[in-house]
C-alpha cells in the first residue's frame, strides 16, 4: 500500500520460483481479487439503487398506505424496530454469553455438565433461524406465556417485541460465548495465579482482572452478534412482523411497545421485494441502503475493539 | 553482550571426564576471560561485593519439613525439608524439571490450583501449619512474582491499590489509597518513573518497570515472604541488576525465596543456596560454600556447567 517504500531489492543468488509456487500465488491472487469483484458489484449495486430512492423524509416518516410509491412513507417504524429487538436480544444475550463463557473457561465443572452446555452453544450456531424461529411461534403462543403478547378471545398471539428479541437473543449468545472464551482463553495463566498469589478469591481475579482484558472480546462478540441479529429475517417475520408500524398492546407505556408488534428494516425489504406482498421495489432499496449502513457501523466498532485487544498483550 | 544468558562453562577433557576443580573455585572465575571489558561489565553487575553487604540478624520464619509433591503419579519433590529465614535470599537451584518450582509454589498452596497434585509433609508459617490457613491469607503474607511480568490492564494506580483493596471492592477511594500506593511504588524503585502518570495503562512500562511494579503490587500487601520465580529472565542486563539490587535490601525485611536459572544470579543474591535434582535436595549450604566447596558430585557438576 505505501507508495514511498523502496521496492525490496531480490537477491542475485536468490533461486527462481518454481512454477507450482508461481501459479500457487496466481491463484490466491486471482480468487482474492475475484472476491472483492463480488463484494464490490453488490454494494456498488445496492448502493447506487439505494441512494437513488433514498429521501432524507423516509427515515423519519411511518409506512403509510398508498396508490404509488411516492406516496407510501418511509420505515421510520423499521428502523425503530431494528434498533429495539436488537437492543432486547442483546441485553439478554450478553450477560448469559459472558457468564457461559467465564463458566466454561474459568471453572469446567462438572466437566459432563459443561461438555453438554458446551456442544449445545455450538448447535445453536448451527442451527437454521428459521427452526429457532418455528419454536419461538409454539413457545409464545403457549398459555403461561401469553401475557408476553396480544391475546385475542385467550388465544396468544405470540407475535411481540418480547418474543422476538427473546429467540434472536439465540443468535448472539453462541457468538458472544465463542469470542469471551476466545478473549479469556488469550489470557496467560501466571496473570490469574499473580492475582491469587495476592490474596485475591477466584470470583475477585475474574470480576477485576479476568473480564476487563477480555473486554474488546465482549465487544466484538456483541457487535458481531448485534451484526446477525441485525441481519435476520425469519425469526422477525414470524415472531414480530405482525404490522409494518409499530402497535403497542396494553397501556403501560415501556410493557406496551415490548409486547406490541411492528417491523424490522429486513422484514420491511422482504415485503416489499418484487417478490413480497407490498411490491414497492423503491422502497426496499432504499431500506436496504440504511441496513447496509448500520452494519458497516457495527463492523468499525468490531475493528476498533480488535485493534484495542491487540494492544493488551503481555510478554 | 547478555550476561544473563552465558554460555554453559564445560570444564571436561577430551575424554569428557569431570575436571577437578580447585578448593577455591568460583563460578565467576569460571566465565572465560576476555579482558578488561568483561571486569569492568561484572564491576557493574554484582550490586555490592558480598562482604560489604550489612550482616542482617535472621529468623525462621518458615520451615518445609519432609514435603512430597505428587502430579498423579509422578514424584516431583522428594521429602525436601529447608528453613525459610527472614534476613536472607534463599536460592533454589537445579536443572529443568527438578522441582524447585513446584517447591516455590507450595510454599502459598499455589500448587492446589493443580489439581492432580498433592502434598505430604508439612510447611509451618511462624508455627502455624499453612493448611490450616485460609489460601487468601496465607497469600497476602506469601506472595509471589511470576517469570513473566504481569501487570493487570489497569492503570498504574490501580494496579497498586487492587491489592489493599477487600476483594473487590472499589473503596477505599483513591485520595486514601495515594500514600500507600506511593510508598510501595517508592519501595520498590518505580516512583520516581511514573509518579507524573499513576493513570497510564501499565501494559505500556517497559518489561523491567512492569516488573518492578509487580513487585510493587506484591509489597503493597506488607507480606512476610516473597517468592520469586525467575524473576529476571525476561528481563534485560540494566533491569535485572535493579531487581537484584532490590531483593537484597528487600531481604532485610522479608524472608525471600528465589528460584534461578542462573548460577550467576544465584551466587549475586543468594546467602543460603539449595540444589535440587530429580526433585530431591541434593546440597543445602551457605551460598559460597555450595559455588566454592560443594559436598557432593552432582552440586559440583551442576555448579561446573557439565550438566542441566
Amino acid at each position: 500500500m505505501s507508495a514511498t517504500s523502496a521496492p525490496t531489492p531480490t537477491p542475485a543468488d536468490a533461486p527462481p520460483w518454481r512454477l507450482s509456487d508461481r501459479l500457487g500465488l496466481g491463484f490466491a491472487w486471482l480468487m482474492g481479487l475475484l472476491f472483492c469483484v463480488v463484494c464490490a458489484a453488490i454494494v456498488v449495486f445496492l448502493v447506487v439503487q439505494g441512494v437513488r430512492f433514498l429521501k432524507p423524509d423516509m427515515l423519519w416518516t411511518n409506512p403509510k398506505v398508498g396508490f404509488n410509491q411516492n406516496t407510501t412513507g418511509g420505515f421510520l417504524a423499521e428502523i425503530v424496530g431494528t434498533v429495539t429487538v436488537t437492543a432486547i436480544a442483546l441485553v439478554i444475550a450478553v450477560p448469559v454469553g459472558v457468564g457461559v463463557a467465564v463458566w466454561l473457561t474459568e471453572y469446567g465443572r462438572p466437566t459432563g455438565l459443561a461438555r453438554v452446555v458446551e456442544s449445545t452453544v455450538e448447535m445453536f450456531a448451527g442451527a437454521p433461524s428459521i427452526v429457532l424461529a418455528l419454536f419461538g411461534v409454539i413457545l409464545f403462543q403457549a398459555p403461561f406465556l401469553a401475557f408476553l403478547s396480544a391475546t385475542t378471545q385467550g388465544h396468544a398471539y405470540g407475535k411481540s417485541f418480547f418474543a422476538a428479541g427473546t429467540i434472536l437473543s439465540l443468535l448472539a449468545l453462541p457468538i458472544i460465548v465463542a469470542n469471551v472464551r476466545e478473549g479469556l482463553r488469550a489470557i496467560p495463566d501466571h496473570v490469574r495465579e499473580a492475582s491469587y498469589a495476592l490474596g485475591k478469591t477466584k470470583i475477585t481475579t475474574i470480576r477485576r482482572v479476568l473480564l476487563p482484558s477480555a473486554r474488546p472480546s465482549v465487544i466484538t462478540g456483541t457487535m458481531v452478534g448485534a451484526g446477525h441479529v441485525i441481519g435476520d429475517t425469519a425469526i422477525i417475520i414470524f415472531l414480530l412482523g405482525g404490522t409494518y408500524t409499530l402497535q403497542g398492546v396494553g397501556h403501560i407505556p415501556l410493557l406496551s411497545t415490548l409486547r406490541g408488534t411492528d417491523s424490522t428494516l429486513t422484514s420491511f425489504i422482504y415485503a416489499n421485494a418484487p417478490t413480497g406482498e407490498l411490491n414497492q421495489p423503491q422502497k426496499a432499496y432504499a431500506a436496504a441502503v440504511v441496513l447496509l449502513a448500520m452494519v458497516f457501523l457495527i463492523n468499525v466498532v468490531v475493528d476498533i475493539s480488535g485493534r484495542k485487544a491487540r494492544e493488551l498483550k503481555w510478554t | 553482550m547478555d550476561m544473563t544468558q552465558p554460555k554453559p562453562i564445560r570444564l571436561l577433557d577430551a575424554d569428557t571426564k569431570l575436571v577437578p576443580l580447585p578448593r577455591d573455585f568460583h563460578v565467576l572465575d569460571a566465565l572465560p576471560a576476555t579482558g578488561p571489558d568483561l571486569d569492568q561489565e561484572l564491576a557493574t553487575f554484582v550490586s555490592a561485593p558480598r562482604d560489604a553487604r550489612p550482616l542482617v540478624p535472621t529468623i525462621d520464619r518458615m520451615r518445609i519439613e519432609q514435603v512430597s509433591i505428587d502430579y498423579g503419579t509422578k514424584r516431583a519433590v522428594r521429602e525436601v525439608s529447608l528453613p525459610v529465614r527472614q534476613g536472607e535470599v534463599l536460592a533454589l537451584i537445579g536443572p529443568s524439571g527438578c522441582g524447585k518450582t513446584t517447591l516455590l509454589r507450595s510454599l502459598n498452596r499455589l500448587t492446589e490450583l493443580t489439581k492432580a497434585a498433592h502434598l505430604s509433609g508439612r510447611i509451618t508459617l511462624d508455627g502455624t501449619d499453612i493448611a490450616e490457613l485460609e489460601p487468601t491469607a496465607l497469600r497476602r503474607r506469601v506472595t509471589m512474582l511470576f517469570q513473566q511480568p504481569n501487570p493487570f490492564p489497569m492503570s498504574i494506580f490501580d494496579n497498586v491499590a487492587y491489592v489493599l483493596r477487600e476483594q473487590a471492592k472499589r473503596k477505599p477511594r483513591r485520595g486514601n489509597l495515594r500514600p500507600q500506593v506511593e510508598e510501595a511504588l517508592a519501595h520498590a524503585g518505580l516512583l520516581e518513573e511514573v509518579k507524573d502518570n499513576l493513570d497510564a495503562p501499565a501494559l505500556r512500562l517497559s518489561g523491567g518497570q512492569q516488573q518492578r511494579l509487580c513487585i510493587a503490587r506484591a509489597l503493597a500487601a506488607r507480606p512476610e515472604v516473597l517468592l520469586l520465580d525467575e524473576p529476571c529472565s525476561a528481563l534485560d542486563p540494566q533491569s535485572t541488576k535493579v531487581i537484584e539490587d532490590l531483593i537484597v535490601t528487600l531481604r532485610e525485611e522479608l524472608a525471600i525465596v528465589i528460584v534461578t536459572h542462573n548460577l550467576q544470579q544465584a551466587h549475586r543474591i543468594a546467602d543460603h543456596v539449595a540444589f535440587m535434582y530429580l526433585g530431591e535436595l541434593v546440597e543445602y549450604a551457605p551460598a559460597q560454600t555450595l559455588f566454592s566447596n560443594p559436598k557432593q558430585d552432582r552440586t559440583r557438576e551442576y555448579v561446573s556447567g557439565a550438566f542441566g
